[in-house]
């Protein structure tokens, strides 16, 4: 089958899809952005977070052929050019990214949450990452991401 | 200028925390994990793997497989050119099951495809005839006890030709027949808990135009894996080379071969790289887990809280094959009593065959077990005798100088009682305020199963012991080679070794190492492969002590080689030499040039081999011997909530003091300490691999449930720094001490919440309300 769709930004077009991909298969395999990551493939972990026309979904959950049309945001996709997203420096500074498989699909949940909540408190981070393992950090650095990031996007906002 | 002046401006060295040298790729997405590799007319790799605990293999037909559109290729045992078998202390593991198969899920054929659906469907046509046979499920039946360390069993059948004991571990110290005002006997057990590490196995093989492999893997250790395909491929290691892929975490589960051979084999066949990614499902198959454990522990005490004697049994089941149970026996037995200074010590400990999952290394390998044991044991003593739990434990804690039940002293700082008390000092989370309660603070969280009724909170202590580096003699080294050269005018340091980093950090502490040693700001990470010598197993909290003495000792070569030149193109001899920020600095005269100028086109390079002080093998009858390199000590406390209606668990705090020796980064340092904690709860409350009659019941994220953040109280982490004399900068290793003392203590936290015993770890709900579980102290 046939796919066209918009992914960072960009038109794409793709042949000869087999039914069964995932969108997760397609990002990753057909179109070279392995950012997204597979962790679990049945929607446990996260860790295969995108925006599809603006909500984040388990992209291992979404049918190729359902992405036909739509929009597609992934962690390729965050960062201005060379410059990191607020939430990615943060990251990068408190020791939130250890062996970094799940940090795909919590950066693109996290911007969800600080675009929706900028000022969440800790529960509210708890909650709204509650969908994404990790099991490297005890999340304790990531938290503090999270609040650092917050801070520096209300601070420029 | 003052000499004073010299010190360095440059801010990622030893003690510092710079950021990792791969953050910036992993933020990104760039990162290239072993799973994202990918290459031009690449195949995609499959395995079937046995659906039966244990069986003979009658037949097996490959035709409908190969008759597939798509397919390849399929294999079996019979194209295995080399030897089928390998393992990580001896070779009993088939690359391809032949005749029999051990456990559910050991690999019998291989299909590569041209898309990984072809391949698994494929995979699925190929018709195995079985013949089914009675599994061994059980540790203490399959060696033939019919109680507790009491051979007598007979007619077990043999799993392996040698018999089902894969080992067992005797210790004997002091009075054999002690006498004890109390005696406490407490039988546990502990679950089959899985790494469960986010990137799942996999990897690329590539065949070479020399008839060689060329192998892109996510690995803890390049060159035991290197000597096991050699083996199995019947190449030479100059055909089998390997390289480092991004690894999505490890924990212990990535020791063993995995999809390796497989790969390998299916890219010979065909000629064409192949790429092997296992699903989430088959991830749980196809790698070992940390070992259930029947334990029974009798603890003989005075009335003052002294503990006299420990007479203790352990029962390890290793599964279908050996993998590292060995060691995981030895750890188990040496460090089985806790970090307690007991004079009369018995402990036998068995790692047993069966046809369970195989099991194998995991973060605190072999000590985490017995840890639920000691600690459960601790606490009862102190309310047999009305004792502070806290107390008895300080009463009986491990100093430097103290002998273990080994015989072998503490050579260096075992603050247990500082640990404690500096760990019971923290603040402890506020009751909760019935005004202000918020759902996702209680136990069972927004499913709204309590508001406060029915719940109650305990507190519980526990501390960890565990061994640094690899024991009982065996040869642990790394290799480390610096390269010191000019680059556009400027120092730069490339660093190479085969050491995998899983997560950790270690390429950021080799990038501090270099940066404190060399005064050179720029350092380059040669990709790990195995074209450097063996960088040993990042296992066994291990790494940044030895290649990172490897690395430093490296330095210092290139360092003394500068200094050389130095003297010479100065034409005398200057004192007090030092390299700070790019140059030559005298403790006597001060700045004394840069490193370009005196470098030029110089190029110095150094590789070092290093080891830690040498260990011995224990005593086979008596257990004795300095088996261990260096011992680590965290001890945490653990504040728990719990609906005792429903038996629900929140931990509302889990607070860890650990003696790091020196923080070489003190921010990865805690990393480690927060994310160690977490496995520990995650075995405390909900981790368990559910095996039935050897059939795995719980294969998924969904079913086999690792904590979310939701599950995670807000931790405290405080670090000692005594440094260790025999070890690198001091250092003590990190990694694996806070994943063997949070479970303990939230289990302590548990019972005191629950007045329930709970034996059975991980706690289910049932445990909670008073289920059927009862301790065994008999009159
Ligand atoms: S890979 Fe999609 S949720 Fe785990
Ligand atoms: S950093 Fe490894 S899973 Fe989160």
């Amino acid at each position: 089958m046939r796919i066209t769709c918009t992914v960072n930004g960009q038109a794409r077009e793709l042949d000869d899809v087999w039914e069964g991909e995932s969108l997760l298969y397609v990002l990753r395999e057909r179109m070279g952005l392995p950012g997204s990551k597979n962790a679990c493939e049945q929607g446990e972990c996260g860790s295969c977070t995108v925006y599809l026309d603006g909500e984040t979904v388990c992209s291992c959950l979404v049918a190729a052929g359902q992405a036909d049309g739509r929009e597609i945001r992934t962690v390729e996709g965050l960062s201005d050019g060379e410059r990191l997203h607020p939430i990615q420096q943060a990251f990068v500074e408190t020791g939130a990214v250890q062996c970094g498989f799940c940090t795909p699909g919590l950066l693109v949940q996290i911007e969800d949450l600080l675009r929706r909540t900028p000022d969440p408190t800790d529960l509210e981070i708890r909650e709204a990452l509650a969908g994404n393992l990790c099991r490297c950090t005890g999340y304790e650095q990531i938290l503090e991401a999270v609040r650092l990031a917050a801070g520096r996007i209300r601070s420029t906002a | 200028m003052t000499l004073r002046t010299e010190s360095s401006t440059s801010t990622g060295r030893i003690g510092d925390s710079p950021q990792r040298p791969d953050a910036t790729l992993k933020v990104t997405g760039q990162f290239a994990y072993s799973s994202d590799l990918w290459m031009e007319g690449m195949l995609w790799g499959s395995t079937l793997r046995s659906p039966h605990p244990y069986a003979r293999i009658r037949s097996i037909d490959i035709a409908p497989a190969l008759a597939m559109a798509g397919v390849q290729a399929v294999l079996t045992a019979d194209d295995v050119p080399g030897i089928n078998a390998y393992g990580l202390d001896h070779p009993d593991q088939p690359v391809l099951a032949e005749d029999v198969v051990r456990y559910q899920g050991e690999p019998v054929a291989l299909v590569a495809a041209d898309h990984p659906e072809v391949a698994r469907l494929a995979a699925e046509r190929i018709v195995v005839d079985y013949e089914q046979l009675t599994p061994i499920t059980d540790a203490m039946t399959a060696v033939g006890h019919v109680d507790w360390n009491t051979p007598g069993r007979t007619g077990v059948p043999s799993l392996h030709p040698d018999g089902n004991l894969v080992r067992h571990v005797k210790i004997r110290t002091g009075d054999p027949d002690p006498k004890a005002d109390v005696v406490i006997i407490g039988e546990y057990d502990v679950g089959m808990q899985d790494q469960a590490f986010l990137g799942p196995e996999s990897g690329l093989a590539v065949p070479a135009e020399d008839g060689g492999i060329d192998l892109y893997v996510a690995t803890q250790w390049l060159h035991v894996d290197q000597k096991q395909i050699c083996a199995a491929l019947g190449l030479g290691p100059d055909k089998v080379r390997l390289t480092l892929a991004g690894v999505g975490g490890a924990f212990g589960g990535r020791e063993d071969l995995s999809m390796h051979v497989h790969a390998c084999l299916l890219a010979i066949h065909t000629g064409k790289p192949v790429k092997i990614v296992y699903n989430r499902a088959e991830s749980f198959l196809g790698h070992v887990h940390r070992h259930p454990a029947r334990m029974r522990y009798e603890h003989g005490v005075r009335r003052d809280g002294t503990i006299v004697y420990v007479h203790a049994t352990i029962y390890l089941d290793g599964g279908a094959y050996a993998s590292s149970t060995p060691a995981v026996v030895a750890n188990a037995a040496t460090m089985g009593i806790g970090p307690y200074d007991v004079p009369n010590v018995r402990m036998d400990c068995y790692g047993a065959y069966t046809n369970n999952p195989p099991c194998g290394a995991m973060r605190g390998f072999g000590t985490v077990q017995a840890a639920y044991a000691y600690e459960a044991q601790l606490d009862r003593i102190a309310a047999e005798l009305g004792l502070d739990p806290v107390g008895v434990r300080c009463r009986n804690a491990l100093h430097e100088g103290s002998r273990v039940p080994t015989g072998q002293l503490v050579d260096s700082a075992a603050p247990v009682v500082e640990l404690l008390h500096r760990v019971e000092a923290l603040p402890l989370p506020p009751p909760v305020d019935p005004s202000r309660l918020d759902l996702r603070e209680q136990p069972g969280g927004v499913s709204n199963t309590t508001h406060g009724e029915g719940v109650r909170r305990g507190v519980g202590y526990a501390v960890a012991f565990k061994n640094v580096g690899f024991s009982e003699g065996f040869d642990d080294y790394s290799t480390a080679r610096v390269r010191l050269e000019i680059v556009g005018g400027e120092p730069v340091v490339t660093v190479y070794t085969a050491a995998a980093e899983v997560g950790q950090g270690l390429v950021t502490v080799e990038q501090q190492i270099v940066r404190t040693e060399l005064g050179v700001e720029k350092v380059v990470l040669a990709p790990a492969d195995t074209r450097v010598g063996n960088g040993g197993s990042t296992s066994a909290s291990r790494q940044t002590y030895v290649t990172g003495g490897a690395l430093k000792a490296a330095c210092e070569a290139v360092r003394a080689e500068v200094f050389d030149v130095a003297q010479r193109c100065y034409g005398r001899m200057v004192r007090g030499l030092r390299l700070v920020d790019g140059k030559v600095v005298s403790d006597t005269e001060g700045g004394i040039g840069s490193l370009a100028d005196l470098l030029a086109d110089t190029v110095v390079e150094r590789t070092v081999e290093w080891r830690h002080r040498p260990t011995y093998p224990l005593d086979p009858e008596t257990g004795q011997a300095d088996a261990h390199v260096q011992y680590a000590f965290a001890a945490h406390r653990a504040v728990v909530d719990v609906d005792t209606e429903l038996g629900l668990v929140k931990v509302v705090a889990l607070d860890c003091v650990q003696d790091v020796g020196r923080a070489i980064n003190p921010q990865a340092v805690r990393g480690q300490i927060y994310g160690g904690s977490v496995q520990g709860l995650g075995l405390a409350v909900m981790e368990e691999i559910v095996v039935t009659d050897g059939l795995v019941r719980n294969a998924s994220f969904t079913d086999y449930l690792i904590p979310t953040i939701l599950d995670v109280p807000p931790m405290r982490v405080e670090l000692l720094e005594y440094a260790d004399p025999h070890a690198p900068y001091g250092l003590r290793g990190v990694g694996e001490p806070p994943t063997i003392s949070s479970g303990p203590a939230i289990l302590s936290a548990l019972r005191q919440a629950t007045r329930q015993p709970l034996t059975h770890i991980p706690v289910h709900p049932d445990h909670l309300i008073g289920g059927p579980v009862a301790l065994t102290n008999p009159e």
